[in-house]
């Protein structure tokens, strides 16, 4: 009996490691598709960002406009990355059926989230890093919170990856799938300051800006590079736990009602 | 640590003496399961598989065997009533309930782009077992995979891959293993392996519970056949005592002149009268030593009975089930 009451409580971290090397293993496969293309996109629009509106915007908050939009496109890539990593990670077993081993191992739904989540999150943070790495190579960087900087770039890829998660299992097909992040996610990144300050914009759309949560990640983020922000850091950070914290919520509800994964 | 606790409640020395014993390793109590559009796929059943048998579950289509078994396995969310895997709860006590189950679906549902190898090495690994790659070469050897652990599951065929699908559920070592319908699109020869290897588990302590379309399936490997139909149990089973019946003939005589009754002096070869008189039947096992059917035939002379025609009718599994079926309808 205190064998099964203990296994009932003990992590099956046997579990989340294969789903998690699972999951990397598939990402090592398509390494075109899952690390080059996102860095290819984004050195694309640096030239096109950097150097075109560059030659015109010299300098925000005494930074290069080159500088000045690295966090942004980085984020931007950790947005999109994360959540489709997840949503496709987490779709595709239902969408071939092979979820029918996920359901019926005996495996916590915290370790299946933690599995997948932790692959996808970890995926788009090193791909953010990468990106950081090439960028180095263009512009010349400098980062003054390089600890906060990591826990923007953690807690904003994990939060994205569990997004993901959701649209993933909320997903009935593959437009779906496509929906969330092409309508919602990278509309939002664009207009959350990734190529410019919201001080730029006109009192109105400041005003709107604020409710765009995304704002909130870009502006900490780039405040732990150059110690500039839009909103304050506490904030931003307040911001970044708070979504997190309605993500989990939202995968506690789906698991424990078995929506759309178990009917 | 807990796979090592997992591994001893699987070791098939511990499993007779362990938690159970004689109970049975699967207990299902009052199953429902209505689905979310209102059908009702499960009604009250209540089912027991005992420790290392060989169960049959038949039924036409649409009958209940997948819901059944998905609600076991815990991939369809019970609607009420409770399933025990050797005494653990499936739902309360999940991890130690299905530690113990291996599931091969019905549908061919396999990863593309993984190897062989990759997916059962998964599968592994999500029942929380330690890696071991002799257990996994011994099964895929076992299945006549092993050429093939390289192999893009994409490249393989149906057959190959329903074997993969087997090979999934053997890689973590369950003391209860599910198979539905294991022979749809299987060859003969392969459905021939694939039995043996079924028995060779069973010899190994394994319970096995299968699902099949094909009676000579049940005939040939389960100790207990259950037959469910529109989400009911009709009937659980031993094999043997449906062999018994499947084993009785039915000779039936047809009269020149009706009968009124069955005179005394065949009392012992407990005749059927029909209603009409026309017609006697006689049960007999075409199996045993004497049939009776000379001893008969000399007392319906000795009576004076004439009759102008005979026949008799073989009792398959078949018939047992259609009638079943029928019935149930
Ligand atoms: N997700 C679902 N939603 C609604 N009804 C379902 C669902 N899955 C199965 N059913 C219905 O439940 C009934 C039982 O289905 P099930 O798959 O358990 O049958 P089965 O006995 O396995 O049949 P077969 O021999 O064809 O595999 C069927 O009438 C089926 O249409
Ligand atoms: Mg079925």
């Amino acid at each position: 009996m205190t064998s099964h009451s203990f296994n009932r409580r003990t992590f099956n971290w046997q579990a989340v490691w294969a789903l998690f090397k699972f999951e990397m293993a598939r990402t090592r496969r398509t390494l075109m598709q899952s690390i080059i293309s996102p860095v290819v996109s984004t050195c694309l629009y640096f030239v096109v960002f950097g150097s075109a509106i560059g030659s015109r915007i010299t300098e925000i908050d005494g930074v290069s406009y080159g500088a000045f939009i690295v966090p942004g496109l980085i984020m931007l890539s950790l947005l999109t990355q994360s959540v489709s990593n997840a949503s496709f990670a987490i779709y595709f077993p239902k969408f071939i059926g092979t979820v029918y081993e996920i359901l019926s191992a005996p495996i916590s739904y915290v370790e299946i989230v933690v599995g997948y989540v932790g692959a996808a999150a970890l995926k788009s943070i090193i791909l953010g890093l990468i990106i950081l790495a090439t960028a180095s190579l263009i512009v010349p960087l400098k980062i003054a919170h390089p600890g906060m900087m990591l826990l923007f770039l953690v807690l904003t890829a994990v939060t994205f990856a569990l997004l993901g998660f959701i649209i993933g299992i909320w997903a009935k097909n593959f437009e779906q799938l496509q929906v969330v992040p092409l309508l919602v996610i990278t509309p939002l990144t664009f207009l959350g300051g990734t190529f410019y300050t919201l001080d730029m914009l006109p009192p109105i759309w400041q005003k709107i800006s604020l409710f765009n949560p995304v704002v909130y990640l870009i502006s900490g983020f780039r405040w732990s590079f150059s110690g500039n922000s839009d909103v304050s850091v506490g904030i931003s950070l307040a911001m970044a736990l708070l979504f997190l914290a309605m993500g989990l919520v939202t995968v506690w509800w789906i698991f424990k009602t078995g929506y759309r994964l178990k009917q | 640590m807990t796979e090592q606790n997992t591994i001893e409640r699987n070791a098939p020395a511990d499993r007779d003496g362990g938690t159970g014993g004689d109970d049975p390793i699967v207990q299902v109590r009052g199953l429902t399961k209505t689905y979310g559009n209102g059908f009702e796929a499960l009604k009250n059943i209540d089912l027991e598989i005992q420790r290392g048998e060989i169960f049959a579950l038949l039924g036409p289509n649409g009958a209940g065997k997948t819901t059944l078994i998905s609600v076991i396995c815990g991939i369809v969310n019970a609607t009420s009533g409770s399933v025990l895997v050797d005494g653990h709860d499936n739902v309360v006590d999940f991890r130690a309930a299905r530690s113990l189950i291996g599931l091969v679906p019905q549908e061919l549902t396999t990863d593309a782009f993984e190897t062989v190898w990759a997916t059962v090495s998964l599968s592994r690994g999500l029942f929380g077992k330690p890696s071991n790659p002799a257990h996994i070469e011994k099964v895929l050897k076992d299945l006549s995979l092993w050429d093939k652990k390289d192999s893009m599951i994409m490249s393989l065929s149906g057959g190959m891959k329903r074997r993969v699908l087997i090979a999934k559920a053997l890689g973590h070592e369950p003391a209860v293993l599910f198979l539905d319908e294991p022979s749809a699109g299987v060859d003969v020869e392969l459905r021939r392996a694939m039995w043996d290897v079924v028995l060779e588990l069973q010899k190994s302590g394994v319970t096995i519970i299968l699902t099949t379309h094909y009676i000579g399936e049940a005939e040939e490997l389960a100790d207990r056949v259950g037959v469910i139909n529109h989400g009911e149990i009709v009937l659980v089973e031993e094999k043997t005592q449906l062999m018994q019946r499947f084993a009785q003939k039915r000779l039936t005589l047809h009269l020149n002149e009706a009968l009124s009754e069955i005179p005394d002096s065949l009392t012992d070869f407990r005749l059927e009268l029909s209603n009409d008189g026309n017609t006697l039947h006689y049960a007999f096992d075409a199996k045993g030593e004497r049939t009776g059917i000379t001893k008969l035939l000399t007392g319906l002379q000795a009576a004076g009975i004439t009759f102008r025609d005979l026949d008799t009718q073989q009792n398959s599994l078949e018939d047992i089930f259609v009638d079943l079926v029928r019935n149930g309808a």
